[in-house]
């Protein structure tokens, strides 16, 4: 009788922590499942894709498309051909939009950020007003831009040629050929700096007050004091923002596709409305997954790197 | 230390702080700020102004000040494309989405967050990295699949609301998981230990005592993962047809072959972005400190 009880009382332990041990894995398992759903299944999909000639044809039962092993990478790679040559264009332009889109970004943000850490009247105002940018839907505001960038009716036309005569009457295109760039980059300037804003502010806001008061006492100047106490003391924040920044530009598809449909002039031409025209727009999903392939190899070799480059920067820093 | 407490209560006694700024650098800060103000409000400047004024006058030159007011444009913008039909597909598309991420990911973010378990490391790793990863890397595979899915079974996922609902979750799940994680590291453990001693069990401690006290987090997540979806574009382009469309590409239809209706188009752009604009207006503090906390960790 006394034996039966004790041996109850342990199985019941037992699963008692069998359940436990099993708790996390039941909470997981809807976001498991859908994990696997949304992006392992697609993601193995896509890699599978590109080594088939996946064409229109074969978009009813993919499965029954021909295997041609290496040929869509041989394709998108070979810059003697006009798919390679387009791809290592649309990278080149891609790599340029990114590099000055994030550094205008995060140029504007800080300088901001730093000049609103102190209070002054009209300081919340300004704050809200701020965050507009981020708040509007991407494609609202990039409409809007596409309307002032149009080249007769335009806002920025009529303000370059007809009110301060800048490059004569003849009005600009902005939407076509190489201008197209310039129009871009500021659409994406102007949505993407209030994010950095919102990053450096909250930073700036754990930099204690003495530290200002120490070196103001010691004869340090304002451009002095931000320059020694508030940028170093951003440095960490730096690394997490640069690196959101660089991967939101880079896979920008809203602000290219609003400003310019399904395909983007070549000047203007980001690389993920360019595999979104590849596969969508020739039908060839063959060459857009080994496309898509290459973007995701590119995006984790330069992620890792910048990472392992950043944190040992900073261990070295610390000490 | 004690000489520094003299100095300090010394410059305290001054009318002028030495923290104070000199007037060259308001006169900087003062231009930056306005121009800075200047190219922000550009873009709503045009498009409340163009909102208002006739069709005559967005298709001609363009001007500062409108020659004559008209709310015209708010009426026809109704009629021009079926709006409330694509407002509809839009509410129940980042509706849908933002209630399953959220909901799915308020469980998920528990486990990690209260939980030691094996592959711990390797979820968050994997849920992280996604965000990164280009929509267009989805897009293609999903798009086959429900395109196969509709040949085999007849169920028409290509199209469908529910479809589209399915790949918004490829962005909204991840960074819920990931900024919920965040706002339930904030709640003290020993407030839902505490549950579990009186009874609770982990569910109970779940429900009773963590998510409370998370609120503020969760709604500033619901409202960042609503907005993203009401914004998205690239899914919507491919995954919709005439029925199931949503605002990011309906309102091309306000582009005809004869006329692009710009007063509409601003109108529209306008009336699609007073919600989430005024949503994100007031609950930016709550936003703003769990997007940066995520961040600043």
């Amino acid at each position: 009788m006394k034996g039966r009880v004790r041996r109850t009382t342990a199985r019941v332990r037992r699963t008692g922590r069998v359940r436990r041990a099993a708790l996390p894995y039941l909470l997981l398992l809807p976001a498991l499942l859908l994990e696997l759903l949304i992006h392992l299944v697609p993601m193995a999909m896509g890699i599978a894709m590109s080594f088939r000639q996946l064409t229109q044809f074969f978009i009813r039962d993919w499965s029954r498309a021909p295997w041609t092993g290496f040929d869509n990478y041989e394709l998108a790679v070979d810059i003697n051909k006009p798919v390679g040559e387009a791809l290592l264009g649309s990278f080149f332009t891609t790599c340029l939009f990114t590099l000055l889109s994030v550094g205008l970004c995060w140029f504007l943000g800080t300088a901001a950020a730093v000049f609103m850490q102190e209070t002054f009247r009209g300081r919340g105002v300004l704050r809200a007003l701020f965050l507009i940018p981020y708040a509007l839907p991407g494609y609202a505001a990039v409409i809007t831009w596409a309307f002032m960038f149009q080249r007769d009716n335009g806002l920025v036309n009529h303000v370059l040629h007809d009110q301060l005569g800048i490059g004569g009457a003849e009005h600009t295109f902005w939407l076509l050929g190489d201008n197209s760039f310039w129009a871009l980059l500021t659409v994406s300037v102007w949505k993407g700096w209030p994010f950095a804003f919102l990053i450096v502010m909250a930073a700036l806001q754990n930099i204690p007050k003495d530290l200002y008061e120490a070196a103001a006492l010691d004869g340090a100047g304002i451009w002095q004091q931000i320059r020694r106490i508030t940028l170093p003391s951003v440095g960490a924040v730096n690394q997490v923002l640069i690196l959101v920044l660089f991967l939101w530009t880079f896979n920008d598809f809203t602000t290219p596709f609003v400003m310019f449909g399904k395909s983007a002039p070549p000047a203007a031409d980001l690389i993920s409305i360019h595999i979104y025209q590849s596969s969508f727009v020739t039908w060839n999903f063959g060459t857009g997954s080994a496309m898509s392939v290459l973007l995701l190899l590119f995006l984790l070799v330069v992620t890792a790197g910048y990472l392992i480059f950043t944190t040992r920067g900073r261990r070295k820093a610390d000490g | 230390m004690a000489d520094q407490g003299r100095r300090r209560g010394a410059s305290g006694a001054r009318t002028k702080s030495p923290l104070d700024p000199p007037a060259s650098f308001k006169a900087v800060r003062a231009v930056f700020l306005v121009l800075l103000a200047a190219f922000v409000l550009l873009p709503v400047y045009v498009m409340v102004t163009s909102s208002l004024k006739p069709l005559k006058d967005v298709a001609g030159q363009f001007h500062w000040i409108p020659s004559g007011l008209t709310v015209r444009p708010y009426i026809d913008i109704w009629h021009t494309i079926p709006l409330a039909k694509y407002f509809m597909n839009s509410l129940i598309v980042a509706g849908a989405a933002t209630a399953c991420s959220v909901v799915i990911a308020v469980f998920a973010a528990y486990a990690v967050s209260r939980y030691r378990f094996r592959g711990k490391r390797l979820f968050t790793v994997t849920v992280l990295s996604t965000q990164m990863f280009p929509g267009i890397l989805f897009l293609l595979p999903l798009f086959l699949i429900f395109v196969n899915i509709g040949n085999s079974t007849g169920i028409a996922l290509y199209g469908s609301r529910g479809g589209l609902i399915l790949t918004y979750l490829t962005f909204s799940l991840p960074f819920s998981i990931w900024m919920l994680i965040g706002y339930f590291d904030s709640v003290p453990r020993d407030l839902d230990e505490a549950a579990t001693v009186d009874g609770c069990g982990p569910l109970g401690a779940l429900f009773r005592v963590v998510i409370p006290a998370a609120v503020p987090g969760i709604v500033a997540v619901t409202v960042y993962a609503f907005m993203t979806a009401w914004g998205e574009v690239l899914f919507a382009s491919v995954m919709t047809n005439d029925e199931t469309r949503t605002l990011a590409i309906g309102l091309q239809g306000y582009s005809t072959q004869n006329d692009v209706y710009w007063n509409q188009i601003m109108a529209a752009s306008l009336v699609v972005s007073v919600p989430v604009v005024a949503g994100f207006l007031l609950l930016q503090r709550y936003l703003v400190a769990g997007l940066t906390a995520g961040a600043v960790k």
